[in-house]
């Protein structure tokens, strides 16, 4: 019993000392999750911008640690590779804008239109494909676009030609502004749901018809929900090899694709594909400077 | 309000989204059932005789106990840190505070490739055998902030004076923490949890580069896919996997209300 009392006063008096102290609190709490991100993400990042300063040996392949930027001269000096990087930021971007001008109707209609009960059922059924396997929604696409598919017998029965868009540019805008409109739809439905109703009113009462509140009052308060859900379409389409290499065609290679091919295998060449990796990691760590800037993190 | 055609035609692009969103979903559905060992449309015969071969192939079994094991363990870090991270800034006010949240939600915002990369380069720095545990240590580090996102806003939404009450009623920090904190984030921490877990299961880019020879479930299929292989099979994996994934989701919004992406809080 002494000893039970006794652990119980050492167990108030840790309590004690945590409670008046509660920075030791949140430092005890702290360090196991930020020690983690720094000692295995943040020093992964750091080793990926190390390597892709390295070189390897071409008669052995071994990885030779000498300092030089001969992988980025060799980017950027390729015709090749600089027309991969473009046409995946240009892809990334496009997809971006179709999301959000397919998602706003939908996400207005959601927050300012649609009752309670059908809000509900429609939040539903945008987070059901936002979760279910992305692989196997891709997988969808590669078999609805094929030459015997879905689309292509649909377009028969209305009497218009095939479309026989699989395998091609068009395809992967298509497939990526599918698998990635969710996450534009979400931040843009939170967004807009927080617009109080008196900002509304207030624009009508001063005379604004409802173009001008739509773009003076509305689509600025909703842009962070917007660049938000940006971060997510931009990012996730500029990192991608899986849907390029099943519904891409010929010219389709990604970054990812050209990372994939030559990171991994026994013909690889680690610091070549690091320092291709960097690139969009340089890309995107502007991007998210920017976008914290006007917000966005909050509505994640 | 909107004039009535501004709403009718809300209305018409609102259903029009969930067809588009819904309709290849549906679609990959029914080849689960396809006769033909032919992927072509129109489906004329049906079956189910692809469901024994599909769930009995010893590939198949392996890849889904090392997507079962990953998973399992991936969330078990991840609510730990997760909500570490979370008690310990949802109330905090301190530099740096906004750096951490922004260092959380990292591994998520970043291109997979970039993630999946750099875990491979720094595991071969360190000369580590790519096998479970770096898959485990690569799905925890983007699980994390679904379970921190699930909680924070969780916590945010529990008024402190309860914690007070307790504390002046002569409860302990564990004895509080047990009877009055839990019982409030519990359900933030089963739908974190189960999202976490669905995001580790189904994850591929960054799993390509830290699994070496091993496959979990969604590599197994990529190879098959790519290669046009065993489709038939592939496909009623497809289906028991589309099956599998509501589950997790209904639950986990079930338990929570509002929702943001990283989160159902």
């Amino acid at each position: 019993m002494a000893s039970t009392s006794a652990l119980l006063d050492n167990r108030r008096r840790l309590a004690a000392i945590v409670w008046r102290r509660p920075w030791l609190r949140t430092a005890a709490l702290l360090v196991p999750p930020v020690g983690w991100m720094l000692l295995l993400y943040v020093a992964a990042l750091a080793a990926l911008f190390v390597y892709a300063f390295w070189g390897i040996d071409v008669f052995t392949t071994k990885v030779v640690h000498t300092w030089n930027l001969d992988n980025f001269r060799e980017i950027f000096e390729s015709g090749a590779f600089r027309g991969v990087i473009w046409r995946t930021i240009w892809i990334a971007a496009a997809v971006t804008a179709t999301c959000a001008v397919i998602a706003f109707p939908f996400a207005y209609f959601m927050a300012r239109v649609a009752t309670p009960r059908v809000r509900m059922v429609l939040f539903i059924l945008v987070l059901l494909p936002l979760w279910s396997s992305y692989l196997v929604r891709v997988y969808a696409w590669k078999v609805i676009l094929a030459q015997d598919g879905v689309l292509n017998w649909s377009l028969e029965k209305i009497g218009l030609p095939a479309a026989n868009i699989g395998y091609s540019n068009t395809a992967m805008w298509l497939v990526f502004t599918y698998i990635w409109l969710p996450f534009m739809i979400l931040p843009v439905y939170a967004a807009l749901e927080r617009i109080p109703h008196s900002y509304i009113e207030a624009s009508r009462d001063l005379g604004g018809r409802g173009l001008t509140t739509l773009r003076r009052v509305i689509l600025p308060l909703a842009l962070p929900g917007v660049v938000a859900g940006s971060i997510f379409t931009f990012s996730l389409t500029l990192g991608d090899y899986i849907t390029p290499t099943l519904v891409g065609g010929a010219g389709s290679t990604f970054i990812g694709n050209v990372v994939y091919s030559t990171g991994l295998g026994s013909a690889g060449n680690l610091p070549f594909a690091a320092a291709f990796a960097s690139i969009p990691l340089v890309v995107m760590g502007i991007y998210l400077v920017l976008a914290k800037r006007s917000g966005a993190f909050e509505a994640l | 309000m909107e004039r009535r055609a501004t709403r009718v035609g809300l209305w018409i692009w609102t259903v029009l989204v969930v067809l588009f969103l819904h309709i290849p979903i549906v679609i990959i559905v029914l080849y689960a059932f396809n006769a033909s060992n032919i992927q072509g449309w129109p489906i004329t015969d049906w079956t189910t005789r692809w469901f024994g071969p599909a769930i009995h192939d010893g590939e198949m079994q392996d890849a889904l106990i090392l997507s079962l094991k990953a998973g399992g363990l991936a969330t078990l870090f991840a609510l730990v840190l997760g909500s570490a991270a979370a008690f310990g800034l949802a109330r905090a006010r301190f530099f740096g505070r906004n750096a951490i949240s922004f260092l959380f939600v990292l591994p998520i915002a970043l291109p997979g490739i970039i993630t999946g990369m750099a875990l491979n380069s720094f595991f071969t720095f360190w000369h580590q055998s790519f096998g479970l545990w770096t898959i485990v240590v690569g799905h925890a580090t983007f699980c994390i902030v679904i379970v921190f996102n699930n909680v924070v806003a969780r916590l945010r939404r529990t008024p402190t004076s309860l914690t007070e009450a307790s504390m002046d009623l002569g409860a302990d920090g564990l004895q509080t923490f047990r009877y009055v904190t839990l019982p409030a984030i519990s359900t933030a921490l089963v739908s974190g949890g189960l999202l976490a877990f669905a995001l580790s299961f189904d994850e591929v880019i960054v799993t390509t580069f830290t699994a070496g020879a091993d496959n979990t479930l969604p590599i197994w299929i990529f190879g098959n896919i790519r290669l046009g292989q065993e489709l038939p099979e592939v496909n009623v994996v497809v289906f028991l996997i589309l099956l599998l994934t509501i589950v997790p989701v209904t639950i986990a919004q079930r338990l929570t209300r509002e929702s943001g992406i990283l989160r159902t809080e």
